[in-house]
Order: C-alpha cells, then structure tokens, then sequence
C-alpha cells in the first residue's frame, strides 16, 4: 500500500515537473497584462482571473490591447500568421527531405557492402559535431554570395542538412534489425530490388521513418539562430518572433505566452497523428530469430 | 517443372580475414520432380548451394541450369522458382491472403484467378481460415503453412527449401515431413532442401546429397548413403548412434585380414579393395546394429566387457569395452539383457563393415561389390 503511494507520489511530481511549465505558458497566454504581471501570481482561470482571448486576437487579427496601463501596440498584422506559414513550409520540406535522403542512404548502409564504410558513417556523423554558431559568419557570406539569404531554399538547405545525419543513423538501425529475408523473399517472388524496396521494406519502415520525422520536424522547427540571422526579411520562421515579442522595455509575457501556445500546437498535432506509429516502435515482423 | 544441374559451381566470399571457399566444385544432377535433399552440418555450403540456385548468391565459377536455361545471369525473379526461407519471411503489413498473392501480382493476372489461386491453396494447406489474419500472430505451424502457400501459389518450375522446419515443435515437424513429402509427390514438381536433420532427409527425400566443408560427399538414395558410404564423414554423419570407428590395419593372409585391437576379423571373400597399397592405417566402421552382443560363453569374434546399458525401448543401446582405443556402441534387442560390468561376447557381421583411408577418408571397399 505505501509503495503504491510512494509510486503515485512521484508519479505526480514528474507529471507536475513536465507539465507545470506548459500550463504555465498556457493560463499566461488567457491573461491580461496586469493579471500576468500580478506579484502573487494567478494560477486557475475563472477563480484567480479573468481569462481573455486578447493576446491571441492581437497576434492572429492584429488587434490592440488595452488596458488600465494605456494601449499596447498591436502586432503587426499578419505577422504571426505569414511566419507560422513559413515556419510549416521550411520545416515540413526540409523534414520531408530529410528523412527521404536519409532512409535511402541508410537503406544502403545497411544493405549493400559499400568501401569505407565504417569511416563514411562517422563522416556524416562528425558533420553534427559542429556547434553551428561556429561557422555563422562563413555560412552568412556564404548564403549573401548564393543569394540564398531570406529564402525558402537556403533554410530547407541548411536544416535537411543538419537533419540527415541523424535520419541516416537512426535509420541504418532500424533496417539493420529488418530481416534481408523479407527482400530476398520479394525478389525471389518477382520483384526487382526497388520494387522489393518499395512494397516490403519501406511499410515495415514506416514506424521508424514516423520517428525520426517527429525528431527532424521538432530540430527544424525550433532553430532560431541561422533563421534570426539569415532570414530577416523573408521567409522569417516563428522562433525569431517570439523574441522580438519580448521587445524592448517591458516584457508583453501575455502575447509571448500566446504566440509560443500557436507555436508549439503544430508540432504536437504532428506528433500525435504518428504517434501509433511510434508507440508500434521497433518491434518488427513475423521473423523469428 | 523442370530438372537442376550444377556443373562445376564454385562459391567464395570475400572477406576481411580472405577468401573462404564456400562451395567447391559442386557437379550435381536434380531430375525432373525429384525430392532432393542437401545435408550436411552447418556451415558446409549446403545453405550457399540453394541461394545460388535461387539468384541470390551468384556463383563465383561454374553453371547452374534450371531445365535447359543457364540461370547464372538471371534475376532472382526470373529464374521460376520459389523459396521457403527457414524463418518463413512472411510480410507482417500483408494479411496471409495479401501475403499468398503476393508472387502472383508480380506477375499482372487479372484479380479473378489470383483469387481463385490463393483460394485453391489455401484449401489445400487447410489455412482458409486464417486468409484475413496478420501473420506475425500466428502460430509457427500455420506461418508455417502460409509460406508454403506463398511458394505453391505461382507453381513453380522448383521449390527451394533452406530448413524450413527448423522453427516448428518435434511433432508438428514429424507430421510437417509426411505432409510436405506428400504434397511433393501430389504437385510433381522438382525440389530441393536444405536440412541439417537426416531424419527428415532420410524420410523425406528420393536421393541425398551430403556436402561437407563445401565439398559435395556423395549423392545416392537414403538406403545407398547409410549402408554403403564413400566417405569417412558420410559414415559418421548418417546414423544415430554414430558408427563405431577405429583404426585398424589389414594383413593378408589367405583372407584379408583386419586388426583391431583385440579383434581380428576375417574380411568376407566378396569384400574386394579399390587401393592396392596395403594401408597400415586404415579407419574401421561398424554400425551398432552390426555388432551382436550374446553371452561370453559363446564363439564370438571378441570378448568384451559392458560398460554402460541404455534401454531405450524398442531396443538397447550397450557400451562395451574391448580393450581398444573406444568403447564399441551396439544396438541389442530389448529382451537381451547384460549388466553392467558383465563380460560379453561380440560378432561382427564381415558383410557390413566399412574401410577407409585414413588419409583421405575415402571409402576402400570396391562400391561394385557391395550393391545392394
């Protein structure tokens, strides 16, 4: 019986350790300004606080904000709404990239007798051993020379690469544990490789490719450095704004707080559609061993 | 359907460590609907042999036909065979109905008779109720089953089988052999099988083919492998339990004589040599079931004393020492009782001894002569 208490006990606090931050987040973002700069801090809606959707009004129409300490001035419209947009574009093309690129080279990693191997696979491993603020200033000269500052294509770029080393190292994994058999069973039956490829092993795939996606989508979707630097003007993703947000002078935490509940919606959207997928994890097949 | 040759086929990995010569000068004939048998322990090539047959090894040097076609060349998938893999290689995302089917798509026939295919085999292999399950949550008898189906369903030109009864319990295989023996005869087509177990190989097959370290042994029908073996492995590797061997020397006299240790046999007149040296070492093999044990007040060929009994029932095995370099095994009839620690005498039938060289573990007694 105590143990059982002792479980549900700590138990609760891991659960409050996670999830108080984002409740956190998310009552500040239903906040008026003077509730969320209260010295004794309100903690449940409807009893502490009035709720409001100003802040969210603010950041998607591009409303102002009034109250007792004058008028806030408003977003500028649409912001929010256009780098949001830009935010799922890059993010989603790069992640897409990513874990197509990956899974391939992985595949053959796996699969083929390739020279050098071991030394190719910690090549593409070392590419991630770089801090990227270290090579900032080359890559901005770089980007400014190809004209790929304040573009789609430079940030899709920048974040497949700095995605397929991980797709690639993840995915050797998973296919190394995928029995040659399957493969061989298929071509045996029929099929060319590609078909095998294509039929058998990538639906068994699925699951890990689901995986690593949510990874490369959470990496991507977050950065802030190389966007803040290179894309100012065009193609700006979220993480910038909600630093400009903190503004100079006082901080707006209600409009911070509603921008970073809009922000973090999508990635958890995406995570739960794949999430079968995830929870189907690495337990593979009908062959035993 | 169609027959198997293999003319000349090598197979050597590369590897870090160097090459390994993994099947070596492999000739070897599979008629049409033949039930053909590969055995040898692990490791010796057998596995390899199949592969290549399959496509998904290619040989390093020689032939391999299926029918007249020189299939060295051809894609897995266009040689007409099919392979049931030792753990079955079923695709977890396909229902065994999908699983079933799946050669068949390969090959763009109308919906209406890839139905009907599927349909027939299933019923054949008594899995029609289970068409729209996943196979991963099968039991290994009826994934079993479904990879047989996947086979059958495009009607070959040959099975190719890698031990696929390995994974199924002792008496689901033992039912397994009859059924995939009979099913064998009933379809006509050629096949070939990978096994370790010569009890499958000797119950399933028409003829056996042993390989040892890539090496192809000998090639004969289950009878002619276990009473005439040409090789010194051959005679160990076929026979539970395994032959008594020792080493013997032969002198002449008006009959050829073995020594062994205590026993000196008389070689049996019909007995002839294919070497003319007269070897000094030579190996001696007598199977358990040859030896006749009887009590020590009886003519035997040599006296020897019982060192272990194992009753197994319909017979017993006896371990008796004859003062040689091991102990001789001998199978006795159930009612013939001796103890432990009791001296016996023993005979040995001339007729159904074995020879080798030493040297070469080749077998010394003229094949010829010993028909039958």
């Amino acid at each position: 019986m105590l143990r059982r208490i002792l479980f549900w006990l700590a138990l609760a606090l891991v659960i409050f350790y996670f999830a108080f931050p984002l409740y956190w987040i998310v009552i500040s973002s239903f906040k008026t300004i003077a509730d969320v700069t209260r010295a004794t801090p309100a903690m449940l809606p409807f009893v502490d606080f009035q709720q409001t959707l100003a802040n969210y009004s603010s950041i998607l129409l591009g409303t102002n904000i009034e109250s007792e300490t004058g008028v806030q001035a408003a977003a500028s419209l649409g912001e929010f709404r256009e780098r949001l947009l830009n935010s799922v574009i890059i993010s989603g093309i790069s992640t897409a990239l990513a874990v197509g690129m990956g899974t391939l080279a992985a595949y053959a990693f796996s699969r083929f007798r390739i020279p050098g191997e071991g030394d190719l696979l910690f090549f593409i491993l070392s590419t991630r051993m770089l801090p990227p603020v270290v090579v900032l200033i080359p890559i901005f000269l770089f980007f400014s020379n190809l004209g790929l500052r304040d573009s789609y294509l430079g940030l899709i770029i920048l974040y497949t690469s700095a995605n397929v080393p991980f797709v690639v190292w993840m995915m050797k994994g998973f296919f190394d544990e995928i029995p040659l058999e399957y493969e061989e069973a298929a071509m045996v039956d029929g099929y060319s490789r590609i078909e095998a490829v294509w039929k058998i092993v990538i639906p068994e795939a699925i699951p890990a490719m689901a995986a690593t996606a949510v990874f490369s989508a959470i990496v991507a979707w977050n950065e802030f450095v190389l966007s803040n630097l290179l894309n100012r003007n065009y193609a700006s993703t979220v993480p910038p704004y909600l630093n400009s947000i903190v503004g100079v002078g006082q901080v707006e935490w209600g409009r911070l707080a509603a921008a970073a509940v809009l922000f973090v919606i999508p990635i958890i959207v995406f995570t739960f559609l794949v999430r079968n997928h995830l929870l189907r994890g690495v337990t593979f097949g009908a062959v035993r061993r | 359907m169609a027959e198997v040759r293999f003319l000349n086929v090598v197979k050597r990995f590369s590897t870090k460590s160097g090459d390994v010569l993994a099947v070596d000068q492999v000739n070897l004939e599979v008629a049409d609907g033949e039930f053909l048998v590969l055995l040898g322990p692990s490791g010796c090539g057998k596995t390899t042999t199949l592969r290549m047959v399959a496509g998904l090894e290619t040989a390093t040097s020689g032939d391999i036909f299926i029918g007249s076609r020189r299939v060295n060349d051809l894609a897995p998938g266009e040689r007409d065979i099919a392979f049931v893999f030792q753990f079955y290689a079923l695709y977890p995302h396909l229902s065994v109905r999908d699983n079933i089917a799946f050669p068949l798509r390969a090959q763009r026939i109308s919906r209406e008779e890839v139905d009907k295919r599927v349909q027939d085999v299933a019923q054949r292999l008594k899995i029609e109720h289970i068409l729209k399950r996943r196979p991963n949550r099968l039991p290994s008898g009826e994934q079993q089953r479904v990879a047989l189906g996947r086979a059958m369903v495009r009607q070959p030109q040959v099975f190719l089988m890698d031990e696929p009864l390995t994974n199924l319990d002792a008496s689901l295989r033992a039912d397994m052999r009859v059924e995939l023996k009979h099913l064998q005869h009933e379809l006509g087509t050629t096949m070939l099988y990978v096994t370790h177990d010569q009890t499958e190989a000797m119950s399933m097959s028409h003829r056996i083919a042993v390989m040892n370290l890539g090496v192809l042994q000998q090639v004969g029908t289950p009878l002619e492998i276990y009473n005439h073996p040409q090789t010194l492995f051959v005679a160990l590797f076929i026979g539970s339990p395994p032959m008594n061997m020792m080493t013997c020397t032969l002198s002449e006299g008006r009959h050829l004589q073995a020594k062994v240790g205590n026993l000196r046999l008389t070689l049996s007149s019909t007995h002839r040599l294919l070497s003319q040296e007269r070897e000094q070492n030579v190996a001696f093999g007598v199977r358990s079931e040859d030896v006749h044990i009887q009590s020590a007040d009886r003519a035997s060929d040599v006296m020897g004393t019982v060192l272990v009994r194992e009753p197994l029932g319909d017979e017993t095995i006896y371990q008796v020492d004859v003062g040689g370099e091991s102990a001789l095994l001998v199978k006795a009839l159930p009612r013939e009782v001796f103890q432990p620690g009791e001296r016996v005498g023993l005979t040995i039938d001339p007729e159904r001894i074995h020879l080798f060289e030493a040297a070469t573990g080749k077998s010394l007694l003229a094949a010829a002569e010993k028909a039958g």
